[in-house]
């Protein structure tokens, strides 16, 4: 695709403010000085559509609109960030003053802003707010809402919600950066409680990505997403208590993928590795996984979650090896990080939006497949744990440490799954952990496009893949001792 | 509307605290929004406006390393046609972009189902007036001033013991905020707070590696915060302590959650008394009004308009005036944690609740933490949480966990890379000890809390 996203996204906020090419380079002129190495402005106009049902009704109806200007200003490890909620002249100087004022005055350096080179797309500029009616969103809502009542007499709660937002992003500096970006999001999620002799479950089940709406109805992606959820439920009924204590687990494909952002994507973002916080601070060129493990972080999936034609700081998406056969390859940079340590940016740089300062974060990010059949990894195991779904994962980057939250897991013993358990926190250190994985599968799969990934209090998109994993011996959280 | 309503003079950067001026700005906006969603059609709205400035500065390794000004505004908007509801908000204050939020929330009026629980609070329940509780304390919100605060704290971290290893960044941040709400049955209101915040991170290193620590003050008024001396030896002793990990045996242990964790213990029993869980049928503590929850050792009250507290506030998100409650009393449910909404669902009165629980209260016959430690003889002391692993409505409750190990009533190691399990039910109601060690920082006020037992897996 060669669309000219960035003439799109550049005309439409820049207009928004009358804002010219010329005060454009005037003002990155003014950011600059002797001491200030780069200047940066991004704009940003995000709307977000959200519909949501619950006990039957379509409740909650929600527009929001969020715009504004982010503007720093970074002179060796220092940065200035400054933003506001409005994209015009007055405020873009102002904004651009405050970020600059990390460094004393100087000498202004002339900046030209250069033509933009087109770069490949990896999803549609399309809105996909307006690509389904209001109606088709609530007829839609009240379709789902009823489909899943009839699939078990044991359903008694009942929610589905549908979002979506369209992000137009532009970003100029003064290395020569001069990029826009239109990107789609949409999310679907389906979440049930059932109940069976005063027993209550929850089960939930999602996915979106950077594409229309029109995707709920293709392939009955709603109605599967609406099964998924009851039968999580249903076999959460039927839970006994997890057991407690180091164990074989196996992790199913897709979603469990969060151990890799977990245990081993955080503690490669350039950011902390700069900093020497992380717990594989100065490992490239070790040993930090078995070497059935390659991990890649890749940006340019078509219309996944996590994928970016470029980055919140203009750098294309791209795809990147952390970790290859087991050895600690590279790290995932932002611009700033990567100039730090002589290196270049991976496309890593991402924000939340511009009232937030950009850093190294993943994208899609996901174990390649190895070569065991996954039927065979479960009958390897005497005795373990087979967790196919999770809540989400924690980790603390310097210790290594990191959790995840099994919400649909089984008992395997003797090589067979035989019950379902309640949920249970799995627990390990992130290079011990991937050190114990012992068999790989050949069911690689990406996750449905669910993952909010948080960090310094910035949430953004990511997406989680792999196959089904053996780990040798991780802790798990359950209380039966 | 005009565009020089809500700005905020920030010249040069540094960003000057709100004036009365800011406060009638906001209130003559919402007047103007509210006539325009009635022009629209609308049977009833409501409006919250807030305009906020501030300023962060970080400071790592002797050196500043950001300087963020923050600037943040935006309104939003609940439009009622009969009992549907349409809502929208915007960051963007252009006349353009308020109209076209206005017009949005009344379409989706007209899309969304009738529910007869919606609408505006019940008018009786609005304040009638709004006391002053103090939360206003402007300071010259400077750079210079932040960085030289910042560096001491970082100093203070760093000189505190040899096994230092790296500052991750001291952080001094001021907040000045505005706030207004206002619906269509009059109410009309808003007040100006301040809040303050000195962060210390930092990493400790021996030969068994790396543990890394942060300790932070807030408060309404600048002079309340701890100093920046003792911020940053907390945040140095607490890295320190977590030196040379061990671990443990799986076992049934005493697990005593310090005064930093023991408000998430609080916050998830708020949450399985919420309306929305209540009404949702999602909450193990279905149908628990005067029932019991918690050892009846355990009042938990609410006091929303204490004087210069974090969580004060006068009236709730919807208006409604907040008011002086127990949740908890001797163990037993005494209120729900309701909105207009929830409490219609439940033919319960709204509490007040529409932004959450105020300065939320543990009474309890409180004991010093070494007493409580000598009584424990032997167990875990957590100090960081880590992971999701609760479930309001089965109550299951297992996440990762870390702290220390008691033997003989003290300190014998740190602990890591453990999970600690149970039921929420059980936990609550086998509580045998408070700590007086009471976190004022928080909205919610508890020191430590010693639960008899959970299961603790280890590797």
């Amino acid at each position: 695709m060669s669309r000219d996203s960035t003439n799109l996204a550049k005309q439409s906020l820049l207009a928004t403010g009358d804002i010219s090419e010329q005060q454009l380079e005037r003002m990155m002129s003014g950011m600059m000085s002797r001491q200030i190495d780069r200047g940066e402005l991004f704009f940003q106009c995000i709307r977000t559509e959200n519909w949501s049902l619950e006990e039957g009704l379509v409740k909650n109806a929600g527009y929001s609109l969020s715009k504004g200007i982010g503007a720093r200003a970074i002179s060796g490890e220092k940065s200035g960030f400054a933003y506001a909620d409005d994209i015009r002249m007055g405020t873009l100087e102002q904004t651009a003053g405050a970020a600059r004022s990390i460094a004393k005055l100087g000498l202004e350096q002339q900046t030209q802003i250069p033509i933009p080179t087109p770069i490949p797309s990896f999803y549609d500029d399309a809105d996909p707010i307006s690509s389904v009616s209001q109606d088709d969103k609530v007829t839609l809502l009240s379709q789902i809402d009823a489909f899943t009542r009839a699939l078990d007499p044991r359903v008694v709660e009942v929610s589905v919600s549908i979002v979506a937002n369209h992000e137009t992003t532009y970003v100029c500096s003064s290395d020569g950066t001069n990029r826009g970006d239109v990107r789609p999001l949409v999310r679907f999620g389906v979440s049930v409680v059932v109940e069976k002799d005063g027993r209550r479950e929850r089960g939930s089940f999602g996915g979106g990505g950077r594409h229309g709406l029109s995707w709920l109805y293709e392939n009955d992606t709603a109605q599967n997403f609406a099964r998924e959820a009851v039968r999580q439920a249903l076999v959460n009924l039927d839970a006994i208590d997890a057991p407690a204590g180091p164990m074989t687990v196996v992790l199913g494909p897709g979603w469990p993928g969060v151990l890799l952002h977990e245990a081993v994507g955080h503690g490669l973002e350039g950011d902390f590795n700069r900093k020497g916080t992380s717990a594989f601070s100065n490992r490239i060129g070790e040993q930090v996984a078995s070497s059935l493990c390659t991990v890649i972080d890749d940006a340019t999936f078509p219309n996944r979650r996590g994928s970016l034609t470029m980055d919140d700081e203009g750098t294309p998406g791209q795809r990147t090896t952390l970790i290859e056969n087991g050895i600690l390859k590279g790290y995932m940079q932002d611009k700033l990080n990567a100039s730090l340590m002589g290196t270049t940016s991976t496309g890593n740089g991402r924000r939340e939006s511009y009232a937030h300062p950009p850093m190294p974060r993943m994208t899609n990010t996901f174990m390649l497949a190895g070569i065991s059949d996954p039927e065979e990894i479960i009958r390897s195991v005497d005795r373990g744990i087979f967790a196919v779904s999770f809540g989400g994962g924690q980790v603390d980057i310097t210790s290594g440490q990191f959790v995840f939250s099994a919400t649909e897991a089984y008992l395997i013993e003797n090589g067979k799954k035989i019950a379902p358990i309640r949920g249970a926190t799995l627990i390990g250190n992130g290079p011990d952990i991937m050190n114990k994985v012992s068999m790989v599968g050949n069911d690689l799969a990406l996750d449905t496009g669910v993952g909010v990934c948080g960090k310094e209090g910035q949430g953004v998109p990511v997406g989680v893949g792999q196959p089904t994993l053996k780990i040798d011996e991780i802790t798990v959280g359950g209380t039966s001792v | 509307m005009n565009r020089s309503d809500l700005s905020v003079d920030n010249r040069n950067g540094n960003p000057i605290p709100h004036t009365v001026e800011n406060e009638e700005a906001l209130k003559t906006f919402i007047t103007r929004i509210l006539d325009l969603a009635k022009q629209g059609g609308a049977t009833a709205a409501e409006v919250a406006a807030q305009d906020d400035v501030g300023l962060d500065v970080k400071v790592r390794e002797a050196d500043l390393e950001t300087v963020e000004f923050c600037n943040n505004r935006g309104f939003e908007i609940s439009v009622y046609v009969d009992q549907s509801r349409g809502h929208a908000s915007t960051t963007d204050m252009d006349e353009r972009s308020v109209n076209e939020a206005v017009q949005t929330a009344l379409a989706f009026a007209k899309h969304t189902a009738s529910d007869p629980c919606s609408g505006l609070a019940d008018a009786d329940r609005l304040a009638s007036e709004v006391p002053d509780l103090d939360l206003y304390h402007p300071e010259e919100l400077d750079v210079s001033d932040a960085q030289a605060v910042a560096e001491e704290m970082e100093a203070a971290a760093m000189e505190f013991d040899p096994r230092m290893y790296k500052s991750d960044g001291a952080r001094v941040g001021a907040v000045s905020a505005c706030s207004a709400y206002g619906n269509s049955l009059g109410f009309l209101q808003s007040f100006r707070a301040t809040s303050y915040n000195r962060m210390m991170g930092v990493l400790a290193k021996d030969e068994n590696g790396m543990q890394s620590a942060y300790w932070y003050t807030s408060a309404r008024i600048r002079d309340d915060l701890d100093s920046a001396q003792f911020v940053g030896a907390t945040a140095a002793s607490r890295a320190v302590q977590k030196l040379a990990p061990r671990s443990l045996a799986t076992g049934s242990y005493p697990v005593l959650f310090d005064c930093s964790v023991a408000p998430g213990l609080i916050s998830h029993l708020m949450s399985a008394l919420s309306g929305r869980s209540q009404y949702l049928k999602s909450s193990y503590l279905l149908d628990s009004l005067g029932q019991t929850a918690t050892t009846r050792h355990l009042t938990l009250k609410e006091y929303p308009q204490l004087a210069r507290a974090v969580g004060s506030r006068a009236f709730d998100a919807e208006g409604v005036a907040t008011y002086d409650k127990a949740f908890i009393d001797a163990g037993v449910v005494s209120n729900y944690v309701l909105n207009s909404y929830s409490g219609r669902k439940l033919n319960i009165p709204t509490t007040g609740n529409a932004s959450g629980v105020n300065n939320l209260t543990v009474e309890a016959d409180f004991e010093p933490l070494a007493n409580i430690l000598r009584k424990m003889g032997r167990g875990l002391v957590v100090n960081s949480l880590m992971g999701q692993g609760v479930n309001i409505l089965t109550g299951d409750y297992s996440r990762g966990a870390s702290g220390y190990w008691v033997e003989n009533g003290e300190f014998a190691y740190a602990v890591d890379e453990v999970t600690i399990a149970g039921k929420l039910d059980d936990m609550l109601k086998n509580i045998v000890a408070f700590g007086d060690d009471i976190e004022k920082r928080r909205n919610i006020r508890t020191g430590s809390i010693l639960v008899e037992s959970m299961t603790v897996a280890a590797h």
